[in-house]
């Protein structure tokens, strides 16, 4: 129980680290910017309870918006990436079934169902953190290749780490 | 109780997801002053673009009286850009010259005699021909528009007052430009001006600046006074309204009469003209 508290906070302090020190800085052509820092939930244990998870969410969206001067955005963003992942796994996975609490890791869920999650999570996110940002309808154009190219960008930076920590013997 | 206990708990998702939703929204409209105005303004703009459809429908309806309307205002602007052509090119082409050269001289006078309670009231002014004062020639306030000069004495002049039955000068409200003449008001009060022959299109507001315009005598953009009151009686295709007058002639001291520098060669001009036409 303490090692997952234990490996949830370093994964939370590198990922906030990372998206604002590193990833903030990165943009393509200005349209492509990715937020890695979504992985933090997408990780949490199946068994987390619903208002822990929220809170979570709610703290680390909060985080990020004091290192963006955005307060509020990201927060809005992530509680409701909250919610689709608690509609997304109890479409796709059986409560019952997993022993030594195991999260939806690359390594452990299989590529087939991470990259469904990962993908319908970050675009849930990402449209809502988009046009809530740019709060027009004159701009959706734009607003939509944002959306588009940086879930792909998100995606893809969520599989790399997902292959990045693959561990074969708790494949099943 | 208990069956909304088990609701809630069975739904703890959905309703954690709205507070924490709520409250981050809260934050975000309230610390991000784009979202706030815009937010606003998107209301706005839906029920403005409401008005607007409503307001073109309307339109509609009434499509024939403002054709005649309209048509019957230009018959008359025809009329009166005839009669008032070449006067009309002659200002113009001044008011470039004025760049460079003073079109206007103030001369300060000192009024002798007054009165504001008759019908037809006029002034007494401690300056005459041998000061350059002629027949005809404008006088101002600090405050404002006082008259005309109707007689000239070689030391003394006579002033008709704008408190007089014949008075009328071309004025001007001073937002859109929309140009009207400027009498005494019926009721013979000496604060009381009246503003009329405005177009309809103007739009006057109670508290807009009236200003003399460039037909007057004056320079234009002399204050003559504030519009008080809309819709005064009287006069019937055009807009009236009731001006507070910027000036009291009740406690008039000094005034200045305007000189045109070019006003010999308007009228000599304008003379030649006739001649010519004759």
């Amino acid at each position: 129980m303490s090692r997952i508290l234990i490996i949830n906070l370093i994964r939370f302090v590198v990922l906030v680290a990372l998206q604002v020190f590193l990833l903030k800085n990165i943009s393509l052509y200005n349209l492509s910017t990715p937020y890695l820092y979504i992985l933090f939930i997408l990780l949490l244990p199946f068994e987390t309870p619903n208002v822990v998870l929220f809170a979570l969410a709610f703290v680390l969206g909060l985080t990020i918006d004091s290192f963006y001067d955005t307060p509020g955005l990201h927060a809005a963003s992530c509680t409701l990436l909250a919610l689709v992942r608690i509609m997304f796994i109890s479409i796709t996975v059986q409560k019952d079934g997993f022993d030594n609490e195991p999260e939806p890791t690359l390594s452990i869920m299989g590529f087939r169902w991470f990259f469904t999650y990962a993908l319908i999570l970050t675009l849930f996110h990402h449209f809502f953190l988009f046009n809530l940002e740019v709060f027009r309808f004159d701009e959706i154009d734009y607003t939509l290749s944002r959306f588009i190219f940086s879930s792909i960008f998100t995606v893809f930076l969520m599989l790399v780490s997902g292959l990045l920590f693959f561990r074969k013997k708790e494949r099943k | 109780m208990r069956n909304l206990l088990i609701f809630i708990t069975k739904y703890n998702a959905f309703f954690l997801f709205l507070i924490f939703m709520i409250s981050s929204l809260i934050i975000y409209i309230k610390y991000n002053s784009f979202q706030k105005a815009s937010f606003i303004n998107s209301t706005n703009q839906v029920t403005g673009n409401l008005y607007a459809k409503a307001d073109e429908f309307k339109g509609y309806l009434s499509l024939k009286e403002v054709n005649d309307k309209l048509a019957k205002e230009n018959a008359e602007l025809r009329n009166e850009l005839c009669s008032s052509k070449y006067v009309d090119t002659i200002s113009k082409h001044q008011v470039t010259d004025s760049v460079y050269k003073q079109q206007y001289v103030y001369i300060p006078a000192q009024v002798i005699s007054n009165s504001v309670n008759k019908r037809n009231n006029y002034l007494t002014i401690s300056r005459g021909s041998k000061d350059g004062i002629a027949k005809g020639m404008g006088v101002t306030s600090a405050d404002g528009v006082v008259g005309k000069v109707v007689f000239v004495g070689e030391h003394l002049s006579i002033v008709q007052s704008l408190l007089h039955k014949d008075s009328r000068f071309s004025a001007m409200l001073a937002t859109n430009k929309a140009i009207g003449y400027l009498q005494w008001g019926e009721d013979m009060d000496p604060h009381k001006g009246l503003l009329v022959d405005v177009s309809n299109n103007a739009q006057p507001k109670v508290g807009e600046l009236v200003v003399t315009s460039e037909l007057s005598l004056f320079p234009a953009g002399i204050p003559i006074g504030k519009v008080s009151k809309l819709n005064a009686k009287g006069g019937g295709f055009f807009l009236n309204m009731e001006v507070a007058l910027s000036v009291d002639f009740g406690k008039l001291e000094y005034v200045d009469v305007v000189i045109n520098k070019f006003a010999l060669e308007q009228t000599t001009l304008e003379a030649q003209e006739k001649k010519a036409d004759e």
